[in-house]
């Protein structure tokens, strides 16, 4: 488990990244914190040429508030949605999902910006910056896009990104007025990959709820948002009958398919009873 | 013959400034203890899964496993024959020695790692935060409950002691 | 007449072990940590596929990669090496291929071994292999145990009559008799996975041949040292005196770091081939590919009452699947053949049939891990004697207290023919039952229920096989020893020091003995330095497997220090012109056995007896090292017994196990160290609670292990792992002087029946019930009707 030879450069601005991209002709990869990158290079399951450090580069860092959205800059670690002042308070979400991604080391080196590059169908911000309907700022040579969550995560490890893009910050829209949030994910040990996890977003307004969002972590190729889950409480009190409409509607939401270790039908049931405790929770004090 | 791939790092290692050559490939738990003979950083699974390869990178435990070593060029690690010699530790360590949090003693360095940084952290943790923090180490040998008495016990005698004094 | 007070008794406090430090310290000593002048590094290419024929090997370009030094296959490395078989004698019929280093003409598992590279470093070994062609003709695996001994299978290795690797069976004369007379019989179809030790460090070994002498050096993370002197001379053709093995601190061995391996024994004929140091430490994919995995048991079993609720038989089949081929030297047979005698262990249950069949497959090999044999048949046992109580509507504890052997009617010998010379079990429940509160967990548990909570009790009362003697493997023609030796010596300055052939992982074996013989000499235990896991340097003997330690490694040194003690107060009485009789050692000094005075410090022994040997009266002998060998004799085994209670709440609608809280009542004799023991038991009840909830090596149909990484493969960790509560009930065996037993395994062997019952106990409102192990969420939800 010995990381193949490779080359090593580190960069201090995004317009050096660019050009060592280039040179590393297609055979270049970003490293932010490395915790991805590093345990695929032990196992041999990559081999690039080319690692260029970016974690680094000024404009990648920083936690701020811009317009009103919070944004988030990639090279944030992990931890730092834990115990951030403002994402606390602005990205509550972000904050809730962050103890259930891995252990409390990684998180002191991994960064946000990694985690979303990565879209891991079973990691928890993608899931969570898709209920938040936040969305993606993009630095390539020809400038900067933005891109919303749900048309940045397009499959398996697969982004809206371009090669040699990187990905400069999350930026997450402002609170609205009774805005309730709430993550859980079952998983057999503290920690691990999730079996199904969910992330909800929802306004609470005279015991109704209204502007709704709920993104399933785990059951796909991406994250998932459940429209027709959502469509089934939209309006609706948080009430059991409600909740019990949701979670048959989940079905039409999740396209799931058998794993080796649990049928396509059980991860549908353990869906729905944890649909049915995220939004028990979100209706908590 | 192979291409010369190796870079110049920096680094301050237990207070210590080390300057050397070294291949981007080589991790730094390689570099530790192939290299610098620091040998209380272990490795148990390469890919950030058990924490015996935990140091304290700025003051804060990383994975070894998952750093290339010149990733920390111009940064500070220490690893546990640092806090040793530091004496910050001193009290955890008897505390794992009295309780026998330890057998092997393989898991150790990134179990006192770890405990290090919770207490500085959160000073009074009850057993299930320090479980929690446990999450990400692998003991074999013990079943853990030695380790979080241990853990325990020096939190709550650290409290007692400010309490004395202040 | 009056004798002065022991202040000398150390058998039986709580020391600290002294090793500790040093690990606390980041001054270990492991293999991985060893760096030897010229020593290279070695890297292995594995079989890709569980069954195939080789059609080539191209080691050109790999040959010529950087940092290669040579590039070896079946044909430079087999030859150096008799091949070895994993059976033994007493093992009737028993059958398996014999191994040899390399895979030559077929491949047998996925992941065994084809080439070897050897590099300046281990990346740049790895880089080579990446080189390395292999072609391979496919063959579809053997990898269902049950169809693999259908007539006319594939058989899993080439030259194998069958897939049958051993089978046996064991049995009363009434057995049949009393199923046809049982007022109620049970019975369950269980299924244990797949699980491995995992061990902190992996397999390391470094092989340091010195051409120039013939003197092979074997640094190696072991338990048995003189297992592997012993393997190494015969299988390279060296003299014993020729091989010396050295295991320095081992980062967790439990059974998994004593049998053979393709890769260990590559790398010494490696450093013979080339005179130099080779290095090889398994990465833990390697570790998963190639450490021996344990249990694989399918079993059927079936359990009768009469109608007063008390168990008259079982009836038992065993169906072992171990991987292509028998481990050597201790074979992949002995763990059926324990399961299928420790069934029903701890009952007065009079009849029995047991049959073992242990059958060949392409996976790795299954062997030896803590508590061999032990979860099984606890399980088994455990979960119908729940049965029982839930068919005849009656408390689980009241009727094991009912069942088992009554503390007073020993020697008993089983139906499965153990024989035991006293046991607790009484003694056991009721301290169980006052520990854990039965009733008031019951109450409790009655009341949530109404409330959709589901915590459910598990209880799992155990024996446990310790103190084995030759009866093991000895007398099936294996080379490994059931003796264990020591020597002790005073220094000129009155320090003690210890050889012994028994060896250290972390469990405390070098405090015990200090313990012991810092005892028998009056002198404390810091002062007394135990040396270990070095072949040059201690008395030959078995080291750790099948806890031996404290029962016959500590009576080694208890006998080796009444030895010294005997020659040092034969040396004061000479000394002091008085009678060896009104002396006694303690607080490092000769004291006067009656009124306790010193007499002379022990320093002053070793002082004159070193310095002024001249000054003793002629005749005197001034030896002060003594030297002692002991083997068990009397009963074949010690077996220890306890029981086990486990507390579990299941989410029903999940299918997620929370363990509430853990007990554990034991009986290992008398205890040496109870902080020691205390932990041994802990450590091994996680063991047996991650095989019971989480860990399985899962295959698909390829026989391609799925899961092989620590990311996968799901060891128990802090958060899941629940508070243990211990408590102690002291039988002696009075086999030996000591009077300790293991309790090394004990912690394993009943932890996941107990858990197993919890859950069922948990379950009961819904009619589900597993007996598949581990439990995992799907299982339940499965037996929960959620399909
Ligand atoms: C033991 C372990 C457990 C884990 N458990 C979890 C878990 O439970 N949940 C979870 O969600 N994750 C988990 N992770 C993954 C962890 O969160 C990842 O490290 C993280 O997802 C990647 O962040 P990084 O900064 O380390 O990225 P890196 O490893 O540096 O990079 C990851 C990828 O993103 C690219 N990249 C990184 N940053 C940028 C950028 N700004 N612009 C463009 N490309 C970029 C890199 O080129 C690379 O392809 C776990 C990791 C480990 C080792
Ligand atoms: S070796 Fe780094 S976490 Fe296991
Ligand atoms: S003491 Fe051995 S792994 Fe923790």
């Amino acid at each position: 488990m010995k990381s193949p030879a490779l080359d090593y450069v580190r960069v201090d601005s995004l317009s050096a990244a660019f050009d060592a991209f280039e040179a590393g002709d297609g055979d270049a990869q970003f490293l932010a914190g490395g915790h991805s990158v590093v345990p695929a290079l032990n196992l041999r399951l990559q081999a690039p040429s080319l690692l260029i450090d970016i974690s680094r580069i000024p404009e990648l860092s920083g936690v701020e508030l811009c317009d009103g959205w919070l944004r988030i800059c990639a090279m944030t670690r992990h931890a730092e949605a834990l115990t951030h002042p403002l994402i606390i308070h602005h990205a509550p979400l972000l904050c809730a999902a962050a103890p259930f991604v891995a252990h409390p080391a990684i998180r002191n080196r991994a960064t946000i910006g990694g985690n979303l590059v990565l879209a891991d169908p079973a990691s928890e911000f993608p899931a969570a910056a898709l209920a938040m309907r936040a969305e993606m700022e993009i630095v390539g040579r020809d400038g900067v896009r933005r891109v919303p969550a749900d048309a940045f995560f397009l499959g398996l490890y697969e982004t809206a990104m371009r090669p040699g893009e990187i990905l400069r910050s999350l930026f997450v829209p402002p609170a609205r007025e009774g805005q309730r949030v709430a993550f859980d994910e079952l998983s057999r040990r503290r920690g691990d990959y999730a079996i199904v996890g969910a992330a909800i977003q929802a306004v609470m307004a005279d015991q109704r709820l209204s502007d709704i969002s709920i993104a399933f972590l785990a059951v796909g190729d991406r994250p998932i948002r459940a429209a027709k889950a959502e469509a089934a409480l939209r309006g609706g009190a948080l009430d059991g009958a409600t909740i019990a409409a949701a979670q048959a509607a989940l079905e039409g939401d999740l396209d799931l398919e058998d794993l080796p270790q649990m049928p396509a039908s059980m991860r549908l049931h353990l869906a729905r009873v944890l649909l049915g405790r995220v939004l028990g929770r979100l209706g908590g004090p | 013959m192979e291409q010369d791939l190796t870079k110049e790092i920096t680094v301050t290692v237990n207070g210590e400034t080390v300057r050397q050559r070294v291949e981007p490939r080589l991790s730094l738990a390689d570099w530790l203890r192939d290299r610098l003979g620091l040998t209380a950083t272990h490795l148990g699974c390469e890919m950030g899964a058990c924490g015996a390869c935990l140091v304290m990178l700025n003051g804060r435990p990383a994975h070894a496993c998952l750093t290339l070593a010149v990733q920390v060029d111009g940064e500070m690690v220490e690893t546990l024959e640092g806090l040793r010699d530091r004496g910050v530790i001193a009290d955890l360590q008897a505390a794992f020695h009295e309780r026998n949090a330890l057998q092997c003693g393989f898991c150790t360095s990134g179990m006192l790692a770890t405990a290090h940084a919770l207490l500085v952290d959160n000073p009074h943790p009850d057993r299930s935060e320090i479980r929690d923090a446990l999450s990400g180490n692998y003991c074999r040998c013990t079943g853990y409950e030695a380790i979080v008495d241990a853990i325990a016990s020096t939190a709550a005698a650290r409290t007692i002691d400010q309490g004395t004094s202040g | 007449m009056t004798m002065a007070p022991d202040t000398t008794a150390f058998i039986g406090q709580p020391h600290r072990r002294q090793n500790a430090l040093r690990h606390l310290a980041g001054r270990g000593r492991f293999t991985t940590d060893l760096v030897l002048p010229r020593m290279v590094h070695a890297a292995f290419v594995r079989s890709p596929v569980a069954r195939g024929q080789i059609l080539a090997v191209d080691v050109e370009q790999a040959s010529q990669a950087p940092g290669v030094i040579c590039v070896l296959t079946a044909a430079d490395l087999n030859p150096l090496c008799m091949p070895w078989v994993g059976t033994l004698d007493h093992f009737a019929r028993m059958a398996s291929p014999p191994q040899n280093i390399l895979a030559e003409t077929h491949v047998v598992w996925a992941g065994q071994p084809v080439v070897m590279v050897i590099a300046s470093s281990r990346a740049q070994a790895e880089d080579a292999c990446e080189l390395v062609v292999v072609e391979i003709e496919d063959q579809e695996p053997v990898v269902d145990g049950a169809a693999a001994l259908a007539l006319g299978a594939d058989t899993a290795s080439p030259g194998l009559a069958s897939n049958l690797c051993y089978e046996t069976v064991l049995e009363t004369a009434d057995v049949d008799a009393a199923f046809a007379k049982a007022a109620c019989v049970v019975d369950g179809e269980f299924s244990f996975g797949r699980h491995t030790a995992v061990t902190l460090e992996p397999r390391a070994v470094v092989a340091d041949f010195d051409p120039s002498t013939g003197q092979l050096t074997v640094h190696q993370g072991t338990q048995t040292p003189y297992q592997f002197q012993d393997v190494y001379a015969r299988h390279f053709g060296l003299n014993e005196g020729q091989v010396r093995v050295i295991a320095a601190d081992v980062g967790g061995s439990f059974g998994m770091k004593l049998h053979v391996y393709h890769e260990e024994m590559a790398t010494v004929a490696a450093s013979k081939l080339l005179g130099r140091p080779v290095r090889f430490v398994a990465d833990r994919l390697e570790s998963f590919l190639s450490d021996i995995h344990a249990r694989d048991h399918k079993v059927r079993a079936r359990m009768a009452v009469d109608a007063n609720g008390i168990i008259t038989a079982m009836e038992v089949d065993d169906l072992t699947q171990i991987g292509a081929f028998s481990a050597y030297p201790r074979t992949s047979a002995a763990e059926g053949n324990q399961v299928i005698r420790l069934m029903g262990g701890p009952y007065r249950m009079q009849d029995y049939r047991g049959r073992l069949s242990v059958v060949f497959q392409n996976k790795v090999q299954t062997s030896q891990y803590r508590a061999v044999g032990h979860p099984i048949a606890c399980a088994v046992t455990e979960v119908l004697v729940d049965g029982v109580a839930e068919a005849l509507g009656q408390d689980p504890l009241d009727l094991r207290v009912r069942n088992v052997v009554p503390d007073d009617a020993y020697p008993h010998t089983s139906a499965t023919g153990y024989q035991f010379e006293k046991l607790s079990h009484q003694a056991c429940l009721a301290r169980l039952r006052q520990m854990m509160g039965y009733e008031t967990l019951r109450a409790e548990q009655a009341l949530l229920r109404k409330t959709g909570i589901y915590r459910g009790i598990g209880i799992a009362p155990f024996i446990e096989i310790t103190n084995p003697g030759a009866a093991f493997y000895g007398v099936g023609g294996a080379r490994i020893s059931a003796q264990d030796g020591a020597i002790v010596k005073l220094t000129p300055s009155g320090d003690v020091q210890c050889m012994i052939s028994v060896t250290e992982q972390g469990q405390g074996t070098e405090t015990i003995i200090a313990q012991i013989v810092g005892e028998q000499l009056g002198v404390s235990p810091e002062r007394v330095k135990v040396i270990t896991g070095d072949t040059d340097t201690t008395p030959v003997g078995g080291a750790t497997w099948a806890c031996r330690g404290a029962g016959i490694g500590g009576e080694t040194a208890l006998r080796a220090g009444r030895k010294l003690r005997d020659q040092i107060l034969a040396i004061a009485a000479a000394v002091l012109q008085s009678e060896v009789v009104d002396l006694r050692l303690a607080d490092a000094s000769v004291i006067d056995a009656h009124t306790g005075a010193v007499r002379l410090s022990l320093a002053e022994i070793g002082r004159i007896a070193t310095y002024r040997p001249d000054t003793l009266p002629s005749g005197t002998d001034n030896s002060l090292t003594a030297a002692q060998h002991y083997a068990p004799s009397g009963f074949p085994f010690a077996f220890t017994n306890g029981v086990q209670a486990s507390h579990v709440e299941v989410d029903v609608e999940t299918g997620l196990v929370k363990l509430l809280k853990h007990w554990v009542v034991e009986d290992c004799g008398r205890i040496i160290n109870p902080l020691l023991v205390d932990e041994q038991i802990r450590g091994g009840v996680v063991q047996g609670l991650g095989a019971a909830l989480f860990e399985e090596c899962l295959y698909d149909e390829e026989g391609q292990l799925t899961n092989g990484s620590l990311a996968e493969y799901l060891v128990p960790m802090a958060c899941e792992m629940p508070d243990i509560v211990i408590g102690h009930v002291e039988t002696p065996t009075l086999d030996t002087i000591l009077g300790a037993k293991g309790v090394g395994e004990a912690g394993t062997a009943a932890a996941g029946a107990a858990a197993m019952n919890a859950v069922n106990d948990a379950l009961l409102p819904f009619k589900a019930r597993l007996m598949q192990t581990p439990m995992t969420p799907a299982r339940i939800l499965a037996a929960l009707g959620h399909v």
